[in-house]
């Protein structure tokens, strides 16, 4: 399924995160999946909510920098081998993936997990 | 629309322009001899003497007035009328060490307001624009300047002064602003608040007069682009009067030097030797008409070129290019000259805003460039990769505009400062 992600430039310095969580919190959005990519000097947040057009409008009148990009959000049987599974079938579609994490919303002994591929569609075919 | 300000002297002949030139300087040199013994002293201490001096052509034989004698002058010294004829102080920001202290003259108020008015004019406004000021007043001679050029031309002048933002943008709209008058940075900051508030259908801005502070082509497009104006440069020192020695025309290929209130020279900053025209050098200049704070061959520490030629625009008065910045701002590290204009340049080619920060450091005996940057959406993906990408991008070109490497930071909008006056651009930690 594709679904919108919304990533926030965030500078390393103490309570930038606390920040943003606190803007959506204000805003009472939920986050259902968080991830981090850092350097050394900044990193950049990306979150899926349960309103993505106002926690971007929050966001971006907050002062954030922030983008909207579509990302995959695939169910991968929550057990052993569930995700070397899931990936076999991707390498071998010759899917480049290029970040995936996890949510937390998971249901029914599944887990949702998010991908950015250079191919969203084939992968929506694919698993 | 009116197009000088005072025809005859702005278009006045070359040959003509010289002559008044002339019997100016020689009632100025009077002055300065007869009623500023420190003056006189100096002169007198290069062996030069009023009789040595018979026409204008005579002036590389007097010595050269720096910033450190008139910081030695403080407060009284090189004061040329009795205080009872002066009526006005303005002083420099002061930054390192002592300030500097100008005096006016009824007189010499109403020249420099005359400079500011041509400058106005210049930029396309007559009496019947509404005229904000936004430069500091007060000690600083950005606001006065502007300020009294305005009322000389007959507009209605807001004295808004820097800062309060919101008051600002209020009266903007409100009052149907047509001139804007303040510092580049501060321009640029404005026509962000503008477009953020979607306030840019409401404002009447036609021309914005900028100045006291370097700023670069790049910038003045951005400005163009986000207020919707035309943005004219403006030059000046508190030292020789304060905004208004030289002011842009429509033509904007370098600033009218006000030639019938100041003498301009080019020197070697090193020989001190008077360059030929079109050569690259300091700025120096020498008042004709000022009576409590006359300056003879001040050396200003602008480096930039003058440049005689017919303008367009009718204006007979030479022309200076903008100055490559103040030999002030000028940072030396590794042994190279870096000017934050430069850097500046740099940001905005490649898609970032001009507010940056430089910090020079000194570690292990060698000096470090850091430039903090905003990051700003244009140039913002959920792709790592992609950001560093362009970050690498940013140091490459900084290398090869400044011929060093300068570690780049990403930070968050808007964490930068924005300045209301100056901007301070660079924070240099060395102790040296």
């Amino acid at each position: 399924m594709t679904v919108k992600q919304i990533s926030v430039f965030l500078e390393n310095r103490y309570g930038q995160l606390h920040e943003i969580t606190n803007i959506l919190a204000q805003a009472g959005i939920n986050l259902t999946a968080l991830n981090i990519a850092e350097t050394k000097d900044y990193g950049i947040v990306r979150i899926l909510v349960d309103d993505v057009a106002k926690a971007t409008d929050v966001l971006i009148g907050a002062g954030c920098v922030v983008s909207v990009n579509p990302v995959q959000v695939i169910a991968v049987p929550n057990k052993s081998g569930g995700l070397n599974d899931t990936l076999e079938k991707i390498a071998d579609a010759n899917i480049d993936i290029e970040y995936m994490y996890s949510t937390v919303d998971g249901v029914n002994g599944e887990a949702k997990l998010v991908f950015k591929v250079d191919k969203p569609e084939l992968l929506e075919k694919t698993v | 629309m009116q197009n000088y300000f005072q025809k005859e002297i702005e278009t006045m002949p070359r040959e003509k322009l010289k002559s008044l030139q002339n019997e100016k300087f020689m009632k100025q040199i009077k002055h300065v001899w007869n009623d500023c013994p420190d003056y006189r002293r100096k002169m007198e201490a290069s062996g030069v003497s009023l009789e040595d001096i018979k026409s204008i052509d005579d002036i590389s034989k007097l010595p050269f007035l720096t910033k450190d004698d008139l910081r030695e002058a403080y407060p009284y010294a090189m004061l040329a009328k009795p205080l009872s004829e002066c009526v006005r102080i303005q002083s420099t920001s002061g930054t390192t060490g002592k300030r500097v202290i100008a005096y006016y003259t009824k007189h010499d108020i109403d020249l420099w307001d005359e400079c500011c008015a041509r400058a106005l004019v210049a930029a396309g406004a007559d009496k019947n624009d509404v005229v904000h000021v936004s430069y500091g007043f007060g000690l600083f001679t950005g606001g006065a300047g502007l300020n009294g050029g305005s009322h000389k031309l007959g507009c209605l002048t807001l004295p808004m002064s820097s800062g309060n933002t919101d008051r600002q943008l209020q009266f903007m709209t409100d009052l149907g602003s047509t001139i804007l008058c303040c510092t580049p940075s501060y321009a640029a900051y404005l026509g962000e608040s503008i477009n953020e508030r979607g306030l840019r259908d409401k404002i009447k801005l036609k021309a914005g007069i900028f100045g006291a502070e370097a700023w670069s082509e790049e910038m003045r497009k951005d400005i163009e682009k986000s207020l919707g104006i035309k943005a004219y440069d403006i030059y000046g020192l508190t030292e020789i009067s304060g905004p208004g020695v030289s002011f842009e025309c429509s033509e904007q290929t370098g600033m009218h030097i006000n030639e019938d209130h100041f003498y301009a020279e080019i020197v070697d900053p090193d020989t001190l030797e008077v360059l030929p025209e079109g050569e690259e050098g300091e700025l120096v200049f020498t008042s004709l008409d000022k009576e409590a704070f006359p300056v003879i061959r001040y050396r200003t520490k602008d480096i930039c070129v003058l440049k005689k030629c017919e303008c367009s625009c009718g204006r007979t008065f030479i022309k200076m290019v903008k100055p490559r910045g103040r030999s002030d701002d000028m940072l030396i590290i590794k042994g190279v000259n870096v000017f934050p204009s430069q850097i500046e340049a740099v940001l905005i080619e490649q898609g970032y805003q001009a507010n940056y920060q430089i910090i020079v450091d000194r570690v292990n005996n060698s000096d470090t460039l850091d430039v903090n940057v905003e990051m700003t959406p244009d140039k913002f993906t959920d792709n790592l990769g992609e950001v560093a990408e362009m970050e690498k991008k940013l140091v490459s070109a900084l290398k090869a505009m400044l011929g060093i490497y300068a570690k780049v930071h990403l930070v968050a909008p808007k964490s930068i400062v924005r300045s209301e006056g100056k901007a301070v651009r660079i924070i240099d930690n060395r102790k040296i």
